[in-house]
C-alpha cells in the first residue's frame, strides 16, 4: 500500500477546500440513491399499513397487510438505513480525511453483493413466498432465497465496512491527513465496529436457516434463533444509534460551526456504545423462557446501564457544544438566547433539532423503560414497542440522516438543493407527524393492542382504541406528506438543481 | 471542528459542569440496575424464569391429558377446565387457537404451563396486559394468582401466520 492515489482522482471543494476522491465520490452518491430508492418504497408501504392498522378505515386485506408489513421491515430497517450507511462509512473514510477509497472496485463488488440480496429478498417477500415477518422466527419458513438474499446483503455490507477501515488506515499511511481521526469519523469507527459484530451475527442466523429451509438442516432451535436473530436484529439498530450521533456532531459543526467541547469525553462516550450497547439485543428475549434472571438483568441493563451513560454524554455534549458556538458569535442574551438565534430555517439545524429532541426523550427514554425486565411484561409484542423504534430508528436516525443529506447534494453531489425553503420546512413535517404516530402508537400498547396483527377484533380492547388507532393512521399521513417532501427534495435536486460543478 | 481533526493534545480533564453530568449519570444508572434487581428479589409480581425442555409432542400429550382429567363444560369446541386449586393448569397455543379455556378461583394461586404445539406465539392476557413469550419445545412456567373475576382475554401477539389475528382464547375467574 505504498503506492500514492493519483492526484488527478481528486478535486477540491470549492466550500470546504477538502479533497474529494472522484471514484468514492460516485460510490457515495450510488449508495444513497439506492438508500433513497429503498425508503421510498418503504414509505408507500407504511402509509398502506397504518391506513389499516386505523381499524375504522382498514384498508387492506389480511394477507396483504402481513406481506406488506414484512417488505416495510426488512426494507426500511435493514436496506434503507445500512445502504445509506454505506454511504456515510465511505464518506468519513474519504472526504474527511482527504483521502482516497482504496479500492473502488471492491465497493462495486460490495454494492452489487447487497443490491443483489436486496432484491432477492424483495422479490421472494412481494411474491408471497416469504410471509415471515422481518423476524421470520423459526419454525415459520419461508423460501431459502429469502434467507440467502439476507446472507448475500450481509457479506456485502461487510465487504464495504471492511473497505471503510482499509480507507482510513491507508488515509494514515499515506500521511493523507494528521494526528488523531476526526470526531466524526471516529464516530464512524465505531459503528463499523459494531457492524461487523452485527453481519456477523446475522451471517450465523441465517445460514443455518437457509439450509433448514432447504431441508438439509433437520431441526433449528427457536430460542436458539431468537438468541441469534436479535444479535443482528437489534445490534443493527446500535450501528445507527453510533452513526447517527457521528452525523450529529457532524451538523452541529456544519449548521452552527459547533465544535466538541470535550473531545476526550465524546470519544469516551462512543467507547461505552462499543463495550456495552450491544448487550441490549436481550430486551427482545425479557419474557422468553429459557434465559436466567441474572443473564437478563445483566444484559438488559447493558451491565449497569453503562451505554446510557454514553447516550447521556453526548445528549449532554452536542447541545453544550451548541451553545458555545452560538455565544461566540455574540448570542448571549438571556439565558436561551443562543438557541433563539440559532438557524432555525437551516433543514440541517432543524433535522437535527427534530432527531435529538425526538430520539432523546421518545425514542431513548421509553427504550431504557421498556428495557427493564419486569416492565418488559406490560410491553412485549404491543404497539409500544413499535412506538419505541420508530422514535429511534426513524425520528432518530432517518430524521439525521435525511440532514445530512442536504448537505451532501451540494457538496459531493454539487448540486443546488431544488427548493431550500420546503426542504428547512421537511424535518419539522416529517418531524411533527411522527409525533402524532409515535404518540398513538405508545398509547394503543399501552391498553395492550398488539403488534402486527391486521384486526384487534374480539380482543376487549379499551375503546380508547379508536381515538389511538386514529393517531396511527393520521400520524402516518403527515410523516409520508414530510417523507415524499423529502424524497422530492433528493431526487428533484439531483436531477435538475443547479449544476455546481460549472462554479470550481 | 467535529469534522477535522481535533488539536493534537485533546485528552484534557473535565470542566466542572461535565464531571457534575457525569456523576449525576452515573448515580441514575446505578439505581436503575439497582430497582431492576430489587424489584425481582422483593416485589410481588416479576417475570417468570420456571422453563423445562419439552418436545411439542410431548405437552400436546400432557395438555390433553390435563383436559381429560379436569374438564367441566365446553365452550364453542373449546374445552372448558377447572384445574386444582393451587395445581399445576396447561395452555397450549397452536395456529390459530389457545387451548383449553381454563377456569380459576380468585385469590388462588396457579402454575400455569404455556408452550405451543407448533410456531412461535404471544401469550397476551387482555385486558390486565400481561404479555409472555410462546415457544415450541420450552414449557413456560408462570405462578398466576388472579385477583379479579370476570372473563378475559388471550391474545396472541406475537405473528403466526394469515389467521393471527383469529386467535383470541379466553380466561375464566370465579369466585
Amino acid at each position: 500500500m505504498t503506492t500514492q492515489a493519483s492526484q488527478a482522482n481528486f478535486r477540491t471543494c470549492p466550500t470546504t477546500g477538502l479533497q474529494v476522491h472522484r471514484p468514492a465520490e460516485l460510490l457515495i452518491t450510488v449508495n444513497a440513491v439506492a438508500a433513497v430508492v429503498f425508503l421510498t418504497v418503504g414509505g408507500i408501504l407504511a402509509l398502506l399499513l397504518a391506513l389499516t392498522r386505523w381499524e375504522l378505515v382498514h384498508l387492506l386485506p389480511a394477507d396483504l397487510f402481513y406481506r406488506f408489513l414484512t417488505a416495510h421491515g426488512i426494507t426500511m430497517l435493514i436496506f434503507w438505513i445500512v445502504f445509506f450507511e454505506v454511504a456515510g462509512l465511505y464518506f468519513g473514510a474519504t472526504v474527511l480525511l482527504n483521502a482516497r477509497l482504496v479500492t473502488p472496485r471492491l465497493g462495486w463488488a460490495a454494492f452489487a453483493l447487497m443490491m443483489i440480496g436486496a432484491l432477492l429478498t424483495e422479490v421472494m417477500v412481494f411474491t408471497g413466498q416469504a410471509d415471515v415477518m422481518f423476524t421470520a422466527y423459526i419454525p415459520l419458513k419461508a423460501h431459502p432465497l429469502f434467507y440467502l438474499g439476507y446472507i448475500l446483503f450481509a457479506v456485502g455490507a461487510l465487504v464495504a465496512v471492511y473497505l471503510f477501515f482499509a480507507s482510513v488506515v491507508v488515509a494514515k499511511q499515506e500521511r493523507r491527513h494528521t494526528g488523531s481521526l476526526p470526531l466524526v469519523t471516529y464516530g464512524l469507527v465505531v459503528a463499523g465496529i459494531i457492524a461487523t459484530f452485527t453481519l456477523i451475527c446475522g451471517a450465523i442466523t441465517f445460514i443455518p436457516a437457509f439450509f433448514w429451509s432447504l431441508g438439509i438442516l433437520e431441526t433449528y432451535d427457536p430460542a436458539a434463533y431468537r438468541l441469534l436473530f436479535w444479535g443482528f436484529g437489534h445490534a443493527a439498530q446500535q450501528i445507527n444509534l453510533a452513526a447517527m450521533v457521528a452525523i450529529w456532531y457532524a451538523l452541529a459543526t456544519l449548521t452552527v460551526g459547533a465544535k466538541p467541547i470535550n473531545e476526550k469525553l465524546s470519544r469516551l462516550a462512543f467507547l461505552l456504545y462499543i463495550l456495552f450497547i450491544n448487550l441490549g439485543a436481550i430486551h427482545h428475549l425479557m419474557v422468553d423462557p429459557g434465559l436466567s434472571v441474572g443473564y437478563k438483568i445483566v444484559n438488559t441493563s447493558y451491565l449497569m446501564y453503562l451505554a446510557v451513560l454514553g447516550s447521556m454524554i453526548h445528549a449532554y455534549s452536542i447541545p453544550a457544544a451548541v451553545e458555545v458556538a452560538q455565544r461566540a458569535k455574540g448570542y448571549t442574551q438571556g439565558l436561551f438566547g443562543w438557541l433563539r438565534r440559532a438557524p432555525w430555517g437551516d433543514p440541517g439545524f432543524a433535522a437535527l433539532v427534530v432527531s435529538m429532541v425526538m430520539f432523546g426523550f421518545l425514542g431513548g427514554v421509553t427504550g431504557v423503560i421498556q428495557g427493564m425486565m419486569q416492565l418488559n411484561m406490560m410491553i412485549h409484542n404491543t404497539l409500544r414497542v413499535v412506538g419505541h423504534f420508530h422514535a429511534t430508528v426513524v425520528a432518530g436516525t432517518t430524521v439525521a440522516f435525511m440532514g445530512l443529506t442536504y448537505y451532501l447534494i451540494p457538496l459531493i453531489m454539487r448540486r443546488g438543493l431544488i427548493s431550500r425553503r420546503l426542504a428547512s420546512w421537511q424535518p419539522y413535517v416529517y418531524g411533527s407527524g411522527l409525533l402524532l404516530l409515535i404518540a398513538g402508537m405508545m398509547l394503543s400498547g399501552d391498553i395492550g393492542i398488539p403488534r402486527r396483527s391486521w384486526s384487534i377484533a374480539g380482543g376487549g380492547f379499551s375503546s380508547l382504541s379508536d381515538i389511538t388507532l386514529g393517531m396511527v393512521g393520521i400520524g402516518a399521513i403527515v410523516a409520508v406528506v414530510g417523507g415524499g417532501m423529502f424524497v422530492y427534495i433528493a431526487v428533484f435536486s439531483l436531477l435538475f438543481g443547479k449544476d455546481l460543478r460549472k462554479q470550481s | 471542528m467535529s469534522l477535522a481533526a481535533p488539536e493534537r493534545i485533546w485528552w484534557k480533564p473535565l470542566g466542572r459542569d461535565e464531571r457534575l453530568w457525569v456523576w449525576v449519570s452515573v448515580v441514575f444508572c446505578l439505581i436503575l440496575f439497582m430497582v431492576m434487581i430489587a424489584w425481582h428479589l422483593v416485589a410481588r409480581q416479576t417475570t417468570p424464569w420456571e422453563t423445562y425442555a419439552v418436545t411439542p409432542e410431548r405437552y400436546t400429550q400432557i395438555t390433553e391429558d390435563f383436559v381429560e382429567k379436569y374438564r367441566v363444560g365446553v365452550e364453542d369446541g373449546i374445552p372448558v377446565v377447572r384445574p386444582p386449586v393451587g395445581g399445576d393448569a396447561y395452555l397450549l397455543a397452536s395456529t390459530w387457537q389457545w387451548y383449553p379455556i381454563l377456569e380459576l378461583k380468585k385469590g388462588q394461586t396457579y402454575r400455569i404451563h404455556l408452550s405451543s404445539k407448533d410456531l412461535q406465539h404471544g401469550f397476551s392476557l387482555q385486558p390486565p396486559n400481561y404479555n409472555l413469550q410462546v415457544v415450541p419445545g420450552y414449557d413456560y412456567v408462570m405462578k398466576l394468582t388472579p385477583q379479579e373475576t370476570g372473563e378475559f382475554r388471550i391474545v396472541c401477539n406475537e405473528y403466526c401466520g394469515i389467521g393471527h389475528h383469529t386467535m383470541i382464547g379466553k380466561l375464566i375467574v370465579t369466585e
